[in-house]
């Protein structure tokens, strides 16, 4: 079973590959505007966090749909 | 409301032009097309009859409703002559008289009586037609040739079939005929030996009989009768109200006799159900009385230690002190809620309220996320709103109809009978489903085409139907101009026609034959009014959001959206799933489906409820379970809902539930999540509250209090209670005023208050200064996004794959007599009909495996194990297995798996690679848990006051 991390990497990753017939950067913004609708303050500001630590093993349309996050209030 | 019957005109309505006749004398204008014996009940004359009921076709067999018609020979029976312009008809004559009384002497020379002893006295057509005619003697005696020896069947639960009583008027087989379209009864033997038989002259109970009850309603004697009316005595008072199983949303008189239930008896003005009912509505309320209700209050300090009954002050005051430490310590967003799909939405509105303006968080969620969370998306974003097109009557129009991921006949009874109904009228059927399900070929109907698909390929069997009919010109090319943004509809039409997703290119991963795959397009795009009604087979699946866009993409392009016998259909499994939805429950949404970043539409709220609310969307049920194994989500609110049974990976809900400092459960019963609950606060039936719950056709029916709450409070008070504990000031006294502030708060329930719901029986939303009456069909002349769009969906494999190791695909689904995780049916006489989940296998499978029928069986999958029997049956494919999640003894859901669907995260319930063995035992997990639920379940004694 996956941790709570990884879980939220597949989600991410999940949502990409259902974006991925509009291409490339359109899957990438839309996956990063679909977590920004729907994912919770804390499982955003988790996915911000890991874009910096050296452990998170993030595929790269998932680092950058990551990185199009806001920080949550 | 005192006790009287529904009027009963004797044959159906009909929709001709008017026609004008007098009718003893008195001048009546009535469509063309109805009965003399109608015609007659429509001025309150009521000719005598007995094989008649409005609710079967007219039949002409008892010759008790013969009248005289002016310049006709002869003595035409009412039932079957239809009215004609200027007729004169005559209703009471010295003859007439004779003809009858000589009918009844017949009737009555045959039968026992016992009216004084008997079941139906005073509630029995025989006895009031004998009075009508006025018998006063039997010229024929009664020690001649009868049927008085015959033998009483008691096999079914619910009601007795006594053939002494039955004067062989047909109405029931016609009932299961017509109205229910199972055909199990029949008149076997003729003339004087003529005799109702089930099946083949078989008990009720073993028979094929599916318990709907229909013929017991057509019944007009004692010879089929509720055991109850037997038991308890015929009702005094009825109150209508609305079925809180299954989201057809039957309506059913409840006839009562002082605070306790006679039966319930579906309701002919119900618009969902036109007085059809199933097994459970009908006869499966005992639950409501059951010894396994919990009716005070409890609490412990920790979940291994046992039950204290406590007052409902010590209750409450623990959950908001509980909670407002929890805040305090971990933070504003450290607890959240789950409103109940089986609630009504004034109570769910309520939960959603407590949570947003209570605990200051938008961690609110419901039971629709592991149901149809997918159709609320999908339909979102392709039309504009989260619900279905049409309302239920539709299907008498439609000319196709398309069945994929659903179940109707087991799932959606009543409403699978209408859908039969259409179909022996003609309609053509296509079912997509891995198992050969009912509908697929059941007495007078088969379907055209049955595409068994391996599970999980939904997405690729649609976009290969699309494929079809964009590469084919079978697209309504008029409507998408008009209707579609047509933008959308290019890029769509480009992706689908690529050869990649032809029929014959996914023919091997689909396992749908291609031939049949292009024959079932062509016949849904030109088929005329085709419709398209879903399940959970469609949205528990990875890509379950996908699959309802691409169900919308193929509507959208052959026209079939915006009217009459056409649309996309959601069947809902809970009675208040739709309802929920609308209420606010999901974490990113407000009433109304408006998302929580909408300032515009928070400020109303606020305004209205005098908080700031939070902006970011809150945590979904999974979401909640790991953030507390993550050791930052501490307490939970759960208004009926057993998380533990009915969510997927149970031994990961287990640990999140495990994980919370305050989970506080509020049921009927103490159910399988209450074994981690701290508090239990017990919760009020259907039968003792007021309400609304929301069907699958957007129709908003009230649900009404016929007892008082055997635990003391409606739901919606003990919300209430909890709100006031946590320093909210809510003033209801009555569930009419939390409608009165959804309508503020929402419009598309803008227009919708008690009184015009008492008034109208029942409105479908939108109900607004544009639809004051309500909206039966969605999208007419255009889309509510506007444009209908389009979306390209591609099929993505689910990441749960068969191996070596899990060589089989397991799916769930549910059968007729259970109701989602049993709670409710468990605890009936439902029982006799499932009292075990069983694993359907299919023979090759069962044969390499060892396995005979009735073995137990191990069912492993990644995420765990489980034992059951094993049922050897060709209605699944070699390679898939399939079996219920009703009973907690078995707990399918410890084989699922935390895979969901990508936008919604709906569990991916009905695709899990596993592996059956043949066993011997239990499982590890099964005794532990066993153990466990027993220790958990236990109560300490109440100390005696002092």
């Amino acid at each position: 079973m996956m941790s709570n991390d990884q879980r939220l990497v597949h989600m991410a990753g999940q949502i990409l590959r259902n974006f991925a017939a509009q291409g490339r950067e359109e899957a990438i913004a839309a996956t990063a505007e679909h977590l920004t609708l729907f994912w919770a303050p804390r499982m955003k500001a988790r996915a911000i966090a890991m874009l910096e630590e050296p452990g998170a093993e993030l595929p790269e349309e998932v680092r950058a749909a990551f990185a199009a996050l806001r920080h949550p209030a | 409301m005192t006790f009287t019957r529904e009027k009963d005109f004797g044959t159906p309505e009909a929709m001709g032009a008017a026609v004008s006749l007098t009718i003893d004398g008195q001048e009546v204008s009535v469509p063309a097309g109805t009965s003399i014996m109608r015609a007659a009940a429509m001025v309150d004359t009521a000719i005598p009859k007995l094989c008649a009921t409005d609710s079967l076709e007219s039949f002409g067999s008892c010759r008790l409703c013969l009248v005289e018609v002016e310049g006709r020979s002869g003595y035409p029976a009412s039932c079957t002559t239809p009215v004609a312009p200027g007729m004169a008809v005559r209703t009471q004559s010295d003859r007439l008289r004779k003809l009858r009384r000589g009918v009844m002497e017949l009737y009555i020379s045959d039968h026992p009586l016992d009216c004084l002893t008997c079941g139906a006295n005073g509630d029995c057509e025989l006895q009031d037609m004998a009075g009508a005619v006025g018998l006063r003697d039997v010229r024929f005696g009664y020690e001649g040739e009868n049927h008085l020896e015959g033998c009483k069947d008691e096999s079914n639960p619910y009601f007795t079939f006594d053939p002494t009583k039955c004067i062989v008027c047909s109405r029931c087989v016609r009932a299961c005929d017509e109205t229910q379209g199972t055909l199990a009864l029949t008149v076997d033997g003729r003339g004087f030996a003529s005799g109702i038989s089930a099946s083949q002259d078989e008990s009720f109970l073993s028979s094929e009989c599916v318990s709907c009850g229909a013929c017991v309603q057509a019944c007009p004697t004692s010879a089929l009768i509720e055991k109850t009316v037997i038991e308890i005595g015929t009702p005094d008072r009825a109150v209508v109200t609305t079925c809180a199983y299954c989201g057809v949303g039957c309506t059913f008189r409840a006839e009562m006799r002082g605070e306790e239930l006679v039966r319930m008896v579906p309701w002919k003005e119900g618009k969902a159900n036109h007085g059809h009912s199933c097994v459970k509505g009908r006869f499966a309320w005992g639950y409501a009385q059951h010894r396994d209700r919990i009716l005070n209050p409890m609490m412990r300090g920790s979940v291994d230690e046992p039950w204290r009954e406590v007052s409902w002050e010590a209750a409450i005051a623990r959950v908001a002190s509980e909670f407002r430490r929890l805040q305090k310590e971990h933070g504003a967003r450290a607890i959240g809620g789950i409103t109940s799909s089986r609630c009504t939405n004034e109570e769910t509105f309520l939960v959603q309220k407590l949570v947003r303006q209570g605990f200051g968080n938008n961690n609110v969620d419901t039971c629709a996320r592991v149901c149809h969370s997918p159709t609320g998306y999908g339909l979102k974003t392709t039309f504009g709103t989260s619900a279905g097109t049409q309302d239920f009557d539709s299907v008498r129009h439609a000319d196709v109809i398309l069945v994929i991921g659903a179940n109707p006949t087991d799932g959606h009874p009543v409403f699978a009978s209408r859908m039969k109904k259409r179909l022996r009228e003609g309609a053509k059927l296509i079912v997509v489903d891995p198992r050969r399900i009912d509908m697929v070929r059941s007495p007078h109907i088969e379907a055209a085409f049955h595409l068994p698909l391996r599970p999980g390929t939904n997405v690729a069997v649609l976009t290969a139907m699309a494929h079809v009919i964009v590469t084919e010109g079978l697209v309504n090319e008029t409507y998408v101009r008009e209707r579609c943004d047509t933008d959308a509809y290019a890029e769509w039409a480009e992706f689908v026609s690529e050869p990649a997703r032809s029929p014959e290119a996914v023919e091997d991963l689909t396992g749908v034959p291609a031939a049949d795959l292009r024959a079932a397009a062509r016949l849904y795009a030109t088929g005329g009014n085709a419709a398209i009604y879903y399940g959970l087979g469609v949205t528990e699946h990875s890509q379950g959001s996908s699959t309802v866009m691409a169900i919308a993409n193929l509507a959208m392009a052959t026209g079939n959206v915006g009217k009459d016998g056409v649309g996309v259909n959601p069947l809902r499994g809970q009675n208040n799933v739709q309802g929920a939805c609308d209420m606010g429950s999901f974490p990113h949404e407000l009433s109304g489906y408006r998302h929580v970043s909408d300032s515009a539409a928070r400020s109303l709220f606020e305004r209205d409820w005098g908080v700031s609310l939070d902006p970011e969307p809150g945590l979904r049920i999974p979401n909640m379970l790991d953030a507390a194994t993550d050791g930052a989500f501490k307490g939970i609110f759960i208004q009926g809902e057993d998380i533990l049974q009915s969510d997927p990976n149970t031994t990961h809900v287990a640990a999140g539930l495990a994980a919370m400092e305050c989970v506080v459960v509020q049921d009927l019963f103490l159910n399988e999540t209450a074994n981690y609950a701290h508090v239990f606060l017990p919760g009020s039936t259907f039968l003792e509250k007021d309400g609304t719950f929301t069907n699958a056709e957007r129709r908003i029916q009230r649900v009404r209090k016929v007892m008082e709450p055997k635990n003391g409070y409606a739901d919606w008070e003990v919300v209430q209670l909890v709100a006031h504990a946590m320093g909210l000031d809510w003033n209801y006294t009555h569930p009419s005023q939390i409608m009165d502030e959804i309508a503020r708060l929402t419009p598309t329930f803008a227009g919708v208050n008690y009184a015009v719901l008492d008034q109208r029986g029942s409105l479908q939303w939108p109900v607004n200064a544009a639809a004051p009456e309500g909206t039966p069909t969605m999208h007419i002349d255009h889309f509510v996004r506007g444009k209908g769009n389009f979306v390209v969906t591609d099929y993505v494999p689910t990441d749960e794959r068969t191996g070596p190791r899990f060589p089989l695909l397991l799916t769930t689904g549910r059968i007729l007599s259970q109701y989602n995780v049993g709670a409710q049916t468990r605890r009936t006489a439902n029982v006799e009909w499932h009292e075990e989940d069983r694993l359907e296998i299919h023979p090759h499978d069962a044969e390499n495996r060892g396995i005979r029928d009735g073995n137990w069986v191990s069912l492993r999958s990644r995420a765990g194990e489980t034992t059951l029997r094993a049922k050897i049956t060709d209605r699944v494919a070699p390679g898939v297995v399939y079996t219920t999640f009703h009973h907690p003894d078995t707990q399918a859901n410890v084989i699922t798996t935390d895979f969901s669907d990508w936008a919604t995260n709906c569990p991916e319930y009905k695709v899990t690679a596993v592996q059956v063995m043949p066993s011997n035992g239990p499982s590890d997990w099964q005794r532990s848990y066993r153990a466990q639920a027993e220790a958990s379940r236990r109560i300490e004694p109440a100390e005696p006051a002092e």
